[in-house]
């Protein structure tokens, strides 16, 4: 673990995209602690669309509210949705794809099936779909990237996992009488650990713009809670008035996003031999 | 049975499991579908005509029943009827089609201009500024969510040029190519920026692994000039992965790009979703649902396709 650490900052993409994750943890949590320069909510109505300035370092909004504060807890919305969702997806899919291989037969033809339909779905619209049975807010959203990462993290999981059970120390393992549980957990799930931790990140950097697309829509969080896609929605009509309303969300989506996949790369370069002659 | 088999044997069982998925998902919405298509004119209903209006629709009957006679009708394209347009959904769907085609399309062609020649200069430039300058467009264009790219494009154009990219109107091409390719240019520029950046790395990587092969040295011991040595004996191996993921991404834009028809106001599959999930017209969101999904896989069979055509070793390894 530390190990891994390491050389993600030792790896160039690696160390830019683990401090832009950092800085992003910090701001949300000063923002969960109320350690925001101004009240998020709170409208200054004098001070409405004020640009960058000493008192509003990002400006203010059409209803004089503080641009770097609303960013700040648009940073954590963003990230509670997405490490929630990414967490559910993961459990899910590595539950199904470690049953899938290890079933083999029937069930795993009947589940990776299943799926295969949720893949059919372009990934917005089946979280569409969702949101027009649930409704649209916080959790749907969770549950929505959740639900459409599921049969990915199913796959990643199902194909290494076939061929894991093939190998001398399963057969050994259960030789010795090793319960079911303990050869999925120890021997299967643990070498499953490499790829996940690649497809985790990756599948955060998606569910970041998942999130704040779904948002933009309109379709995610809720005003008045301050959400990234939601602030650049709002900017649209503004944009020739108070151009910093676009410029910083926009901003902050991207280096989020950019964050998770550098170090998700970083990381495939460390955890996978194969391709570190390329640095692809 | 050979790859291209078992992908036809699947498909209509993936089909068949897609169409039970919308039918069953649009009856989860909550509320009655009376109320849903009358809205407040629905209380003044009485029970009597309430239930005339169930047996007409035919939700009186047990859900399997209503799936079988769905189901039934799309094989002759009977979608039902679309409450908000007043017409056959096949026939609102159809009508906004061509423009979320074309858009895929132009997108498409930007995508594979820009990223197939990016991605072969960086594989010859490895680890030179030239390659590393191309990394990071790659990095960023898959990095930038594509209504930032589609608002910071209004904002380019509207501020710094003054130039109001026309939007909210949609003319077909054969009325008039101008005007057409004018409204749409634009939105396929900001969704093919990320599109591109993928072209970008997978072509990138594919003609690494390639020009590291043994038949790429034969030929270069031959004495094959470089040029051709990368563009003519190289760049067809290492498109087979580009073709799989421009297939792919294709397939999703075929969805409708539901953001970018947003932000650019645009007419198109995506935004059909949208309003009629919000009007909660059921019958077209069921209906152009299945369509997308539908399209998406019949995209995805097409691409399975040509990837046994352009890599033989697939056809044979499945024997």
């Amino acid at each position: 673990m530390m190990a891994v650490l390491r050389a993600l900052f030792r790896h160039p993409s690696g160390r830019i995209g683990a401090t832009i994750i950092i800085l992003f943890l910090l701001a949300a949590a000063l923002g969960a602690l109320g350690l925001t320069p101004h009240n998020a909510l709170k409208q200054f109505p004098i001070d409405r669309l004020k640009g960058p300035n000493p008192a509003y370092l990002l400006g203010t909004d059409l209803l004089g509210r503080d641009t770097l504060s609303r960013l700040m807890l648009g940073i954590g919305q963003s990230l509670v949705v997405s490490f929630s969702a990414v967490a559910c997806a993961t459990l899910a899919g590595t539950v199904i794809g470690l049953l899938a291989a290890w079933w083999g037969g029937l069930w795993d033809g009947v589940l990776m099936r299943v799926m295969d339909v949720l893949l059919a779905f372009p990934a917005i619209l089946l979280a569409l779909l969702i949101i027009a049975i649930v409704g649209p807010g916080t959790f749907t959203s969770v549950a929505a990237i959740a639900i459409v990462y599921t049969p990915i993290f199913a796959r990643v999981v199902r194909g290494p996992a076939l061929s894991l059970k093939q190998r001398d120390f399963v057969d050994a393992a259960r030789t010795f009488g090793s319960s079911q549980w303990y050869i999925l957990t120890r021997h299967l799930l643990l070498n499953l650990v490499a790829p996940l931790t690649v497809q985790v990140t990756l599948a955060l950097a998606w569910a970041l713009l998942t999130e704040a697309g779904l948002s933009f829509l309109g379709l995610g969080t809720q005003p008045p809670s301050p959400s990234l896609g939601l602030m650049l929605a709002e900017s649209k009509n503004l944009m020739q008035r108070a151009p910093w309303l676009m410029f910083f969300p926009g901003l902050t989506i991207m280096l989020g996003i950019l964050g998770f996949n550098l170090t998700g790369d970083a990381l495939r370069d460390i955890l996978d031999p194969r391709t570190q002659r390329r640095g692809a | 049975m050979s790859y291209v088999a078992q992908r036809l044997v699947t498909f209509p069982l993936i089909l068949f499991g897609v169409s039970v998925l919308v039918f069953v998902s649009i009856r989860l919405i909550p509320g009655d579908a009376i109320t849903a298509m009358l809205g407040t004119e629905a209380g003044l209903l009485t029970p009597v005509q309430r239930q005339a209006l169930a047996v007409y629709f035919g939700i009186d009957q047990p859900m399997w029943s209503q799936y079988l006679h769905w189901a039934g009708g799309l094989f002759s394209g009977d979608l039902g009827i679309s409450v908000t347009h007043g017409k056959a959904v096949l026939g609102v769907i159809l009508d906004r089609f061509p423009l979320t085609l074309e858009l895929a399309l132009l997108s498409m062609v930007i995508a594979l201009c820009v990223g197939i020649p990016l991605g072969v200069l960086a594989a010859t430039r490895s680890e030179r500024p030239s390659d590393l300058v191309v990394r990071l467009f790659a990095m960023l264009g898959q990095s930038t969510p594509s209504f930032v790219i589609g608002l910071l494009l209004i904002y380019v154009l509207s501020v710094v040029f003054g130039v109001v990219p026309p939007m909210g109107t949609f003319t077909p091409l054969n009325v008039d190519p101008l005007a057409n390719l004018s409204q749409l240019i634009f939105p396929a520029i900001t969704l093919g920026f990320a599109f591109a950046a993928s072209v970008t790395r997978i072509s990138r990587s594919a003609m690494l692994d390639v020009l590291g092969d043994d038949y790429i040295r034969t030929a270069r011991s031959k004495g094959a000039a470089p040029r051709s040595v990368v563009w003519a004996h190289a760049l067809p191996n290492a498109l087979i992965p580009v073709v799989t993921l421009s297939g792919v991404e294709f397939g999703y834009l075929l969805g409708g790009a539901v953001i970018v028809e947003q932000v650019f106001a645009l007419p198109g599959l995506g935004r059909l979703v949208l309003d009629a999930i919000s009007q909660r017209d059921y019958a077209l969101v069921q209906g152009s649902v299945l369509f997308i999904a539908m399209n998406f896989l019949i995209v995805n069979l097409i691409v399975d396709m040509l990837y046994v055509v352009l890599d033989p070793r697939i056809r044979l390894a499945s024997r």
